[in-house]
């Protein structure tokens, strides 16, 4: 049963989407006058094609979220946030939580709108543009309508569809042919929260022109421990033998739903990593999906998620190799507690003209505790006939031997769980090649212990 | 210094250990032979209070101190020590980090200052080149990619470090070749003095060539069948466990 949000539904998502109706009408009627005529005809069937999709929550026919269910979150009215909530959000407040460098390139959105006091934009050159959306749709306005919503489809993922409808603003990053920012860019999106559940819709477009190379890293983080919902998309254009070094930082509130998709495009001979770490959320769900359309590129993808308590955390890759002489890359680990549940999808195809692919996928999990638990899916469908590709899982490694082994030399519980969850997670660690989110994440994973 | 009194242990309700009665005085060193699901693992894990094994009845002190009633760590910190027949492998945990960590406290709970890095690092490096590792397996991860052979040499390399009151060694020997048992039977001799003792579980007689013990028991299906002195050990060799099953059927 697809969950239709027309309100002709049994669980209750008619208050949703009311919800949504009222708050797109709402919005709707704020950005007309300043939109251009092709984003807000966008929109309007965006939110047509939201309001048929809706949220699906079946298991039946409905792959891509076989072991996620979403109906807490289908089910929740979640409101759109007109007036911005800026007080609650200072410099200070927002430091505690995120790999920060003062000399960073930094956008702020707080609920997904634009912070100028809490940003350090750099949009004064020709070089480089880092700043919000909305602006760049007036300033280059043809780039934009060419590019934005050029790697997602709305038609198909009530998800993209929702994030499209309510696309008032985000983060815009060009780097001009040719270019290398000395500076990491930083884009941060911050919730705060409410008494009742609110969304945000966070975007993302980043364009590295031809032999470009930059550092980006996307923030998610929650600033009070409430229930909200990040609805977040981000596409990155990555031209030819350009190289992009991304990373995503995720912490959001324990009771939030997160839903993050990224697109990828790699032109040839281009080069693409990305790294990302995701802890928190009552249903974290990353989509990453990559697409070879010419020779000679390479991606490598790498991620740890860490659960406890109730959480979910669910990470699907998706790699499409449509030309030869690429190479994919995914290594993930999951580290979970409690009853906590971890989801890891990695698929890759490998189409028939993309020859000498070389594509490994792995995955691996430590289950600290007999509650916790890990669905892994890795596949493979191979369409070429000269490729080199492997995949390997290991469902979970139960931490009772290693606890005992390390126990049995006197090592006692705690340090011994904080060895073994810092050895286990340390080789993906070492994948980020900035020094401030490793230190947030070693922060995070020993709980305050101290261990060299 | 151990004193194991009418041992009666159970896994998911099955009884493995039948009521084990077994003194280790110090500066001893005892074998436990048995053939394979007797029972030798089990009191060795038992001992060292590995988690999934309820003991039924019975008592295992340890010089005057109830062992079932601490924490693995506490026992390894009063002076036990496990060399693991299967030891696993930590990803990401050094080996130099794991045995700061455990000498680190093995010294504090001995009123010993923990040792300067220079210090660890000297007493490490001597230990290594004695016990015949190579230096350069010892910078991977805990038993990460290590041979058999390797693994057990680096459990008597930890043993050697740490150096416990008593050391259990859980078929140390199997899976061994000649040239790794005679350095692994030259550890556990180095360690022989008044106040050390050693229970080496094993199947084979082979390691008793090297390892001269004080005492020998054999374990039958989870009770000590017969107990005696080295020359036991060579019975064993020329007659099997059969003799002792037929024995304990009997009985």
């Amino acid at each position: 049963m697809v969950v239709n949000l027309r309100g002709l539904n049994m669980s209750g998502n008619s208050v949703a989407h009311d919800q949504y109706r009222l708050d797109f009408k709402e919005l709707d009627g704020r950005l007309v006058p300043d939109s251009p005529s092709w984003l807000s005809e966008n929109r309007q069937i965006a939110f047509s094609e939201f309001e048929n999709l809706g949220f699906r929550t079946t298991k039946r026919a409905n792959e891509r979220w076989k072991y996620t269910n979403i109906a807490p979150l289908a089910r929740t009215g979640f409101r759109y946030r007109f007036e911005p909530n800026e007080d609650v959000v200072t410099i200070r407040s927002i430091r505690e939580l995120l790999p920060w460098h003062e000399d960073w390139t930094r956008l702020v959105f707080v609920d997904g709108m634009y912070s100028d006091l809490l940003s350090n934009p750099d949009n004064n050159s020709s070089d480089v543009y880092v700043g919000q959306l909305r602006e760049a749709m007036v300033d280059r306005s043809d780039v934009i309508e060419n590019s934005l919503g050029s790697l997602v489809s709305y038609s198909k993922d009530g998800f993209l569809a929702a994030n499209m409808a309510f696309l008032s603003d985000g983060a815009f990053v060009h780097v001009s042919n040719g270019v290398s920012p000395r500076k990491v860019i930083h884009l941060i999106f911050v919730s705060t929260g409410d008494e009742d559940p609110m969304v945000s819709y966070p975007r993302t477009l980043v364009l590295a022109g031809s032999g470009s190379d930059m550092t980006l890293v996307e923030s998610y983080v929650g600033l009070l421990n409430n229930s909200y919902f990040t609805n977040a998309v981000t596409e990155v254009l990555v031209e030819d033998g350009s190289k992009v070094e991304h990373y995503r930082y995720m912490k959001e509130s324990q009771d939030a739903f997160h839903v993050g998709t990224s697109r990828v495009q790699l032109g040839r001979d281009s080069t693409f990593s990305s790294s990302s770490f995701s802890q928190g959320s009552s249903i974290a769900r990353n989509d990453l999906g990559v697409t070879f359309n010419s020779p000679g590129s390479s991606c490598s993808l790498s991620g740890l998620y860490q659960a406890s308590d109730s959480e979910h955390v669910d990470s699907s890759i998706d790699i499409d190799h449509a030309s030869p002489n690429c190479s994919s890359d995914q290594y993930f680990k999951g580290i979970l507690d409690g009853n906590s549940r971890g989801v890891f999808s990695g698929k890759v195809l490998v189409r028939p003209e993309a020859q000498k692919t070389i594509a490994r996928q792995a995955d691996k999990n430590l289950l600290l505790s007999e509650g916790a638990r890990i669905n892994t899916k890795p596949s493979l469908e191979i369409f070429a006939d000269d490729v080199v590709c492997s995949h390997g899982a290991t469902a979970g490694a139960l931490a009772d031997e290693l606890m005992f082994y390390m126990m049995s030399r006197g090592i006692d519980e705690k340090t011994a769980r904080s060895l073994i969850v810092y050895g286990f997670a340390s080789e993906i660690i070492d994948k980020f090649n900035l020094a401030p989110i490793r230190d947030r994440i070693e922060c995070l994973l020993l709980d305050g212990s101290d261990f060299q | 210094m151990l004193d194991i009194r009418d041992l009666q242990v159970e896994v998911s309700g099955e009884r493995i250990l039948k009521g084990v009665n077994l003194t280790v005085n110090a500066g001893e060193i005892h074998a436990v032979m048995g053939p394979n699901g007797s029972g030798k693992s089990t009191l060795t894990h038992v001992i060292a209070g590995k988690p999934g094994y309820d003991v039924v009845q019975g008592e295992v002190v340890f010089e005057g101190i109830d062992l079932l009633e601490l924490s693995p760590d506490q026992r390894a910190r009063e002076g036990i020590f496990l060399a693991f027949q299967y030891p696993v492998e930590l990803p990401g945990v050094r080996n130099r980090q794991l045995l700061k960590s455990a000498l680190d406290a093995v010294r504090l709970h001995r009123g010993q200052e923990e040792l300067s890095a220079r210090e660890f690092d000297k007493l490490f490096k001597t230990k290594v080149k004695e016990i015949g590792m190579d230096a350069e397996l010892m910078k991977r991860s805990v038993n990460e990619g290590f041979s058999g052979g390797e693994k057990k040499r680096s459990e008597i390399l930890q043993l050697s470090m740490l150096d416990p009151k008593l050391a259990l060694l859980d078929e140390t020997d199997s899976g061994l070749d000649i040239d790794a048992l005679k350095s692994i039977s030259e550890s556990i001799n180095r360690r022989v003095s008044s106040d050390r003792s050693t229970l080496l579980v094993t199947h084979y007689q082979r390691i008793l060539n090297y390892v001269q013990p004080d005492c020998v028991h054999v374990l039958v299906d989870g009770i000590i069948v017969e107990s005696g002195g080295r020359e036991l050990a060579s019975e064993l060799e020329a007659s099997g466990y059969k003799s002792f099953k037929d024995k304990d059927i009997q009985e």
